[in-house]
C-alpha cells in the first residue's frame, strides 16, 4: 500500500545539559522519574538547553525527507531519537513497520574474528535470524566484493573493506521505514555508486529519512527538507531548492577575499550589469552575463590575462569564462583599466554562484592578483535543477 | 487510501508520564525471548574472539582461583593460619570456595560488563538491550562449566568421590547465577552513570568474601558466626559446596527463600535497566 504514513513527528523536543556532572545527575533524576512516571512538562533546568525542538512532520512511503543543518543543529539527535534510542522529552514519534538504520556500518563487528563469522555478528544486531543470514550470506558476501578475504580476521580490512562489508549486510534489510546519516563517505567510487543503487531501490518502497551534507544527493533524492538550526526548524517544506539555498545561506562569507597582491593592479569595481547598463546581482537564464571591471594601474605594464571562474554555491568550480585575447583591445588610461566581459545566453541553472578573478601577467604564468569570492550573482529561471547546466535544445522530427 | 491500517508492527516514543510496570514487564520479557540469537551471537563473538588471541586459552578460567587456592593451602598446611575443621579435605573445601566465588563474582558483573562492552553500538543501533544481559549469562555458563569439569576432577582426585546430590548442582548453580545476576542487574543502570559504583563493588565483594565461608568455615561462637550466617553469599556459596560434596545443605530455606527474592529482584531489575537505557545512551552517547 504506497502513500500511507509511516512516520509521524508530532512537537518532538529534547534538551540536553552542558556540563558533564549535572547531566549525569539529572539522568539519575530522569531514570527515577521514568520507573515512578514524571511530574514535570519536561522544562528546561539549570545548564540545559533545547538540542530538538518542536519538530513536526510525517513521512509517507516512497517519500524522501532530507535533514540538513550545520554541524550540532541537532539532526544526529533527531535521528536517534526516531531511531528510538533515546526518548524525547515532549512530544510523541510514531513509526509504522520495520526500521533500518545506515548510521553506522559494521555494528558488531569484532576485529579477531573473520569477516564471514562478522556477518553473522552485524546481521543479527540489525535483527535477522539465524536463518536470514544462512540464506543471505552468499548474497552478502558477492555484494561486498571481498570473497577472497572472507575468512581473514576483520582487523586486517581495510577501512573501505569494513564498510563495504558492513552496507553488504545493511543493503539485506527489507525496511518500511530507512534511516541514514552519512555513512558512506568511506569507499571507493564503485562501491559508492553501487551504495546509491541499492538505496535507490529501497526508495520506492520505503519511507526515507536522510541526513546529508550534500546537498546535489539531497536536491537529488529527496522531496520534502528540513534545515536545522540551534535544534529548530529553520524551513521545512517541500521547495527543496529553497531549504537548500537557505542552508548555503548561513555559510555565505560575502567579503572578497584577496588571496594574492603583487601591488602592481587594485581592483576599484567589479560588477554585473544589465542590458541597460545598471548594476545588478540577478540575471535571467539565457541571457547575458556582462561584467564590468575597473582596475588601478600602479606600475607601467601590458595588458594583463584575466581568468574569472565560476563557483556554485558549494564552492565547485563549474565554469570559467575565456580569457582575454592580446587583440582584445583593452587600453589602459589614466592608470585605469576599464572593461566589459560578456557571455551571452548563459546556461547556468537557477542559483546562486560567486565569481573568482585572476590577473596574470601578459604572456606569463605569474598572478599579480587573485580575489576569490569577488562577486557573488543569481541566475533565475522557473525550473529547478541539481545539475550545474541546462543547455537549451532543440527537438525536430527526423 | 482506505481507512484501513495496515497490520505493521507500531512504535511509539514519547515521554512517559505515567508509570507502567506490567506492560513494561511484559515487553521486557518477550524481548528477552525475543533476542536471543542475538545473545548467543554476541557470546559466540565475545568467547571465540577472547580465545583466539591466546595460547593458554581457557586455562585461564581456572588459573585466578587455582593460584587463591593454593595460597590458601600452602598457608594452611604450613601451619601459619590453623583453620578449623571443614568436614572434607581442605584444598577441596578451599579450591570449591574460591571457584564459587569467582563464578558469583562474575554473574555480578556480568550485566554492567556487558552493556558497557556494547556502549558504541547503543547509541546507534536499535536492538534488544535484553540480549546485552542475556548473552552475559551464556558467557557465565560457559565459563562455570569449565570450571565446574575442574572442580569435579578434584573431588574425585582428593577422594571425596560421587555423591547423588553432585546432579543437582546445574540446578543449584544457575540458582546462585541468577541471584548474583539479579543484584548485579540492579546497580547496572547508575554503575553506567558513575563509575565509582563499580570500584565499589569490586572492594566491598573483596571485603565480603572474609565474611563469606569461602576459604575457612564459619565460626561456632562470636561475631563472625552471627554476620557469616546472615551474610547472603553465604547459602550461596556453601549450598553450592555441599551439594558438590554431598553433605547435608545446611542452609536450605535460606537459599530457596533468596532464590524467590533473586527471581523478583530480576525481573524488577529487568525493568528499570529497560527503562534506564535511553537515559544512559543519552547521557553518554558520542
Amino acid at each position: 500500500m504506497a502513500g500511507e504514513v509511516l512516520v509521524k513527528v508530532e512537537g518532538v523536543s529534547k534538551k540536553f545539559c552542558k556540563d558533564l556532572k549535572t547531566s549525569l545527575w539529572y539522568g539519575v533524576k530522569d531514570m527515577f522519574m521514568g520507573i515512578k512516571g514524571h511530574d514535570t512538562d519536561g522544562e528546561l533546568r539549570p545548564k540545559e538547553f533545547w538540542a530538538v525542538k518542536d519538530i513536526n512532520f510525517e513521512l509517507r512511503r516512497g517519500e524522501c525527507l532530507g535533514l540538513i543543518g550545520h554541524n550540532g543543529a541537532g539532526k544526529s539527535t533527531l535521528l536517534k531519537i526516531l531511531n528510538g534510542l533515546i526518548n524525547p522529552d515532549a512530544g510523541t514519534v510514531t513509526m509504522r513497520g520495520r526500521v533500518g538504520a545506515l548510521i553506522e556500518l559494521g555494528a558488531g563487528f569484532n576485529p579477531i574474528l573473520t569477516g564471514r563469522e562478522n556477518i553473522y555478528n552485524n546481521g543479527a544486531v540489525l535483527g535477522f535470524t539465524r536463518k536470514e543470514i544462512d540464506a543471505k550470506v552468499e548474497a552478502i558476501i558477492d555484494f561486498s566484493e571481498i570473497r577472497e578475504f572472507i575468512d581473514m580476521p576483520v582487523q586486517n580490512y581495510s577501512s573501505g573493506m569494513k564498510v563495504r562489508l558492513g552496507f553488504a549486510v545493511a543493503a539485506q534489510m527489507e525496511p518500511d521505514v530507512l534511516i541514514i546519516d552519512e555513512v558512506l563517505a568511506v569507499g571507493d567510487l564503485g562501491f559508492v555508486l553501487k551504495c546509491f543503487r541499492t538505496i535507490d531501490v529501497l526508495l520506492k518502497n520505503t519511507a526515507v529519512i536522510f541526513v546529508s551534507h550534500n546537498m546535489p544527493m539531497i536536491s537529488r533524492v529527496c522531496d520534502q527538507v528540513i534545515l536545522l538550526e540551534n535544534g529548530e526548524e529553520a524551513y521545512h517544506g517541500g521547495d527543496v531548492s529553497k531549504g537548500i539555498d537557505d542552508y548555503y545561506k548561513k555559510f555565505v562569507n560575502n567579503h572578497a577575499n584577496i588571496v594574492y597582491d603583487a601591488g602592481v593592479l587594485e581592483l576599484e569595481k567589479i560588477q554585473i550589469v544589465d542590458a541597460n547598463k545598471s548594476p545588478t546581482d540577478s540575471i535571467n537564464w539565457g541571457e547575458t552575463l556582462s561584467i564590468e571591471i575597473c582596475l588601478g594601474i600602479k606600475k607601467n605594464i601590458d595588458i594583463p590575462i584575466f581568468k574569472l571562474v565560476i563557483f556554485d554555491k558549494e564552492q565547485r568550480p563549474v565554469a570559467v569564462l575565456k580569457k582575454n585575447e592580446t587583440n582584445s583591445h583593452l587600453k589602459i588610461s589614466n592608470h585605469k583599466l576599464h572593461f566589459r566581459i560578456t557571455h551571452e545566453r548563459n546556461q547556468l541553472t537557477k542559483g546562486i554562484y560567486t565569481l573568482s578573478l585572476v590577473v596574470f601577467k601578459a604572456n606569463s604564468i605569474e598572478a599579480l592578483l587573485r580575489v576569490n569570492q569577488v562577486l557573488q550573482f543569481q541566475v533565475t529561471h522557473e525550473e529547478d535543477h541539481y545539475q550545474s547546466f541546462l543547455l537549451d535544445a532543440h527537438y525536430k522530427p527526423i | 487510501m482506505t481507512s484501513q491500517q495496515s497490520p505493521l508492527p507500531v512504535k511509539i516514543y514519547k515521554r512517559q508520564n505515567k508509570a507502567r510496570v506490567f506492560s513494561l514487564l511484559k515487553e521486557t520479557l518477550q524481548d528477552l525471548w525475543g533476542s536471543h540469537f542475538l545473545a548467543w551471537q554476541f557470546a559466540k563473538r565475545d568467547i571465540s574472539s577472547q580465545y583466539r588471541q591466546s595460547y593458554l586459552g581457557i586455562i585461564w578460567l581456572f588459573l585466578t582461583p587455582l593460584a587463591s587456592a593454593a595460597i590458601w593451602i600452602f598457608l594452611n598446611s604450613s601451619g601459619t593460619l590453623a583453620i578449623a575443621d571443614t568436614g572434607m579435605p581442605y584444598p577441596v573445601y578451599v579450591f570449591s570456595g574460591t571457584l564459587i566465588w569467582s563464578m558469583l563474582l562474575e554473574a555480578i558483573n556480568s550485566p554492567t560488563v556487558s552493556t558497557n562492552a556494547a556502549r558504541s553500538i547503543l547509541s546507534k543501533i536499535n536492538f534488544p538491550k535484553e540480549a546485552l544481559i542475556l548473552s552475559g549469562i551464556y558467557k557465565l555458563l560457559f565459563n562455570s562449566s569449565v570450571k565446574v569439569v575442574l572442580l569435579v576432577v578434584f573431588i574425585f582426585v582428593f577422594g571425596v568421590g560421587f555423591h547423588w546430590s553432585l546432579l543437582l548442582f546445574p540446578l543449584v548453580l544457575c540458582c546462585a547465577i541468577l541471584v548474583g545476576t539479579a543484584f548485579g542487574l540492579l546497580l547496572t543502570p547508575i554503575g553506567l552513570l558513575y563509575t565509582d559504583v563499580s570500584r565499589l563493588i569490586t572492594m566491598a565483594l573483596s571485603l565480603v568474601m572474609y565474611l563469606t565461608p569461602v576459604m575457612y568455615g564459619i565460626p561456632d561462637s562470636g561475631i563472625m558466626k552471627t554476620i557469616m550466617t546472615y551474610n547472603p553469599f553465604t547459602p550461596l556459596v556453601t549450598t553450592l559446596r555441599d551439594v558438590t560434596v554431598g553433605q547435608d545443605v545446611q542452609f536450605l530455606s535460606y537459599f530457596i527463600g533468596l532464590t524467590g527474592a533473586g527471581i523478583v529482584l530480576l525481573l524488577i531489575s529487568l525493568v528499570i535497566y529497560r527503562i534506564s537505557i535511553p537515559v544512559i545512551v543519552e547521557r553518554l552517547s558520542a
